[in-house]
């Protein structure tokens, strides 16, 4: 068993909360130059400028690029031969995202009952942890700190194997269009496809994180998702809701095998402010 | 941006009545913040015939619950947050005198009407331009509730905030007139 010790595992979730928060990816970075080029709206041109100015000072001077630092989510692969040892694993991850909301000036937004006592934590924690029990001796940090304003206009629907591939996309479709613009367009569509209800939920979280530009391994899923895009750009929501042809960045879809009598969809979206890092250790 | 619209707050009836959707504007002075559970208290007080901690006449409210500053920052990074969770609250304010509110996304009929009625404007900020938006805040300070960490009631002193005239007083919605212009059908 390679032995690793709790605090590396809290130091590395501390980082990837800091980086995601004050530096967006180069894939989605890119992306809004490409379209800011090809904006045909003058407002939305405008929004995509201030957009890239915007997520070019936060990465220089290290701050937020958004105020809504988001819930801390991380997903764990877990390589079945590590043995995490002087602490507890998830009171490390915890306090790995304490530290970093705190001593990295980010907001904390988690309120520690949903319903009868909305009273903040203090620490952007609990975070929400997905851990995946996978072969070999490392393990795999991949941390999104995930806003609301697009999180609240996500949907899930049950759909009948009947609706088929026009179901699912009609859905999706439907989901990016009527969000408008409160979810900060151009978004970024994480789409779980499958599974039982909880599971294509996790998938589309889970694709939020998939680089801009990068598509599903499976050549009809990779179509889907360009047909999908496509589509949505049609709709002429345009960034920040203001006209325009950049809706959405990018839509990923991820899939799993499901029950004979079902079709799970999951719409995660994401705004373009898309913050997620990962690690190997 | 061209063709700055530059405003000085507070606002009057007559300058609100003069701004039209898709204008872009450039705000200066003092401006409030205020999110969920600030409105959830200022409406408790209007229902309980209490006075208020701000007097809304002639303001405009920022919908924004910044993110803690950095040393040697007056704010923290400090963008608009979706304003249609507002809309339960916002027709008493504007029956009190705001003139202005500042978020992102769509706002209810309710909201609109009271717009109408009472000659109020809806600004666009970007959603998620936190980072750029702050370099206009030159002051802040917690004005109440401070309990509620970043959902507490504070006062901004701006200058040249650049916002874009959404929604304006007569009901123009840049929301609706915008996207179908781009439309492929």
């Amino acid at each position: 068993m390679r032995e690793v010790n709790a605090k590396v595992i809290q130091q590395t979730v501390k980082e990837l909360f800091l980086e995601a928060n004050y530096v967006i990816g180069k894939d989605i970075l890119d992306k809004l130059r490409q379209q800011y080029e090809t904006e045909e709206s003058p407002i939305g041109k405008s929004v995509l400028n201030q957009i890239i100015k915007n997520d070019e000072i936060a990465a220089e001077e290290k701050i937020a690029l958004c105020q809504d630092t988001g819930m801390a989510v991380v997903f764990i692969e877990l390589g079945q031969e590590v043995a995490v040892v002087g602490g507890d694993f998830n009171d490390a991850i915890n306090q790995g995202v304490k530290q970093a909301y705190t001593k990295g000036y980010l907001r904390k937004s988690v309120v520690n009952d949903p319903l009868f006592d909305r009273v903040n934590t203090k620490y952007n924690i609990p975070a929400i942890t997905h851990i995946t029990i996978v072969p070999g001796d490392k393990i795999t940090i991949n941390v999104t700190a995930k806003g609301f304003g697009s999180e609240n206009m996500s949907r899930i629907k049950m759909l009948k194997p009947a609706d088929g591939i026009q179901g699912v996309k009609d859905f999706i479709v439907k989901t990016a269009v009527e969000a408008g613009p409160n979810p900060c367009p151009p978004i970024i569509l994480g789409v779980g496809i499958g599974g039982t209800m909880e599971m294509a939920a996790i998938l589309a979280k889970k694709a939020t994180t998939r680089s801009v530009g990068e598509h599903n391994s499976d050549v009809r899923y990779a179509r889907l998702e360009d047909e999908i895009l496509n589509e949505i750009n049609k709709s002429g929501i345009g960034p920040a809701g203001l006209g325009g042809r950049t809706t959405a960045l990018s839509v990923n879809i991820e899939y799993f095998p499901t029950h004979i009598a079902g079709l799970p969809v999951a719409v995660n979206i994401c705004c373009h402010a898309a913050r997620h890092a990962q690690r190997v250790i | 941006m061209e063709n700055n619209i530059r405003i000085e707050t507070p606002v009057t009836d007559e300058e609100i009545r003069k701004l039209k959707a898709g204008d872009n504007v450039l705000i200066t002075g003092v401006i409030y913040t205020a999110r969920d559970a600030a409105h959830k208290r200022l409406i408790e007080l209007i229902n309980r015939g209490e006075k208020l901690p701000i007097d809304p006449k002639g303001q405009i409210i920022y919908y924004v619950g910044p993110a803690p500053a950095k040393p040697g920052y007056v704010v923290g990074p400090a963008g608009p947050t979706t304003s249609y969770r507002m809309d339960s609250y916002t027709p008493p304010l504007l029956e009190l005198g705001l003139k202005g509110m500042i978020g992102k996304g769509l706002r209810s009929k309710e909201v609109i009407n009271a717009m109408k009625e009472h000659g109020a404007v809806y600004f666009g900020a970007v959603g998620g331009a936190a980072a750029l938006i702050s370099k206009s805040i030159k002051k802040a300070e917690v004005v109440c509730y401070e309990d509620l960490g970043a959902e507490a009631i504070h006062r901004f002193y701006v200058e040249d905030f650049p916002a874009i005239v959404v929604i304006d007083s007569y009901g123009n919605n840049l929301y609706e007139s915008e996207p179908p212009k781009y439309r492929i059908q």
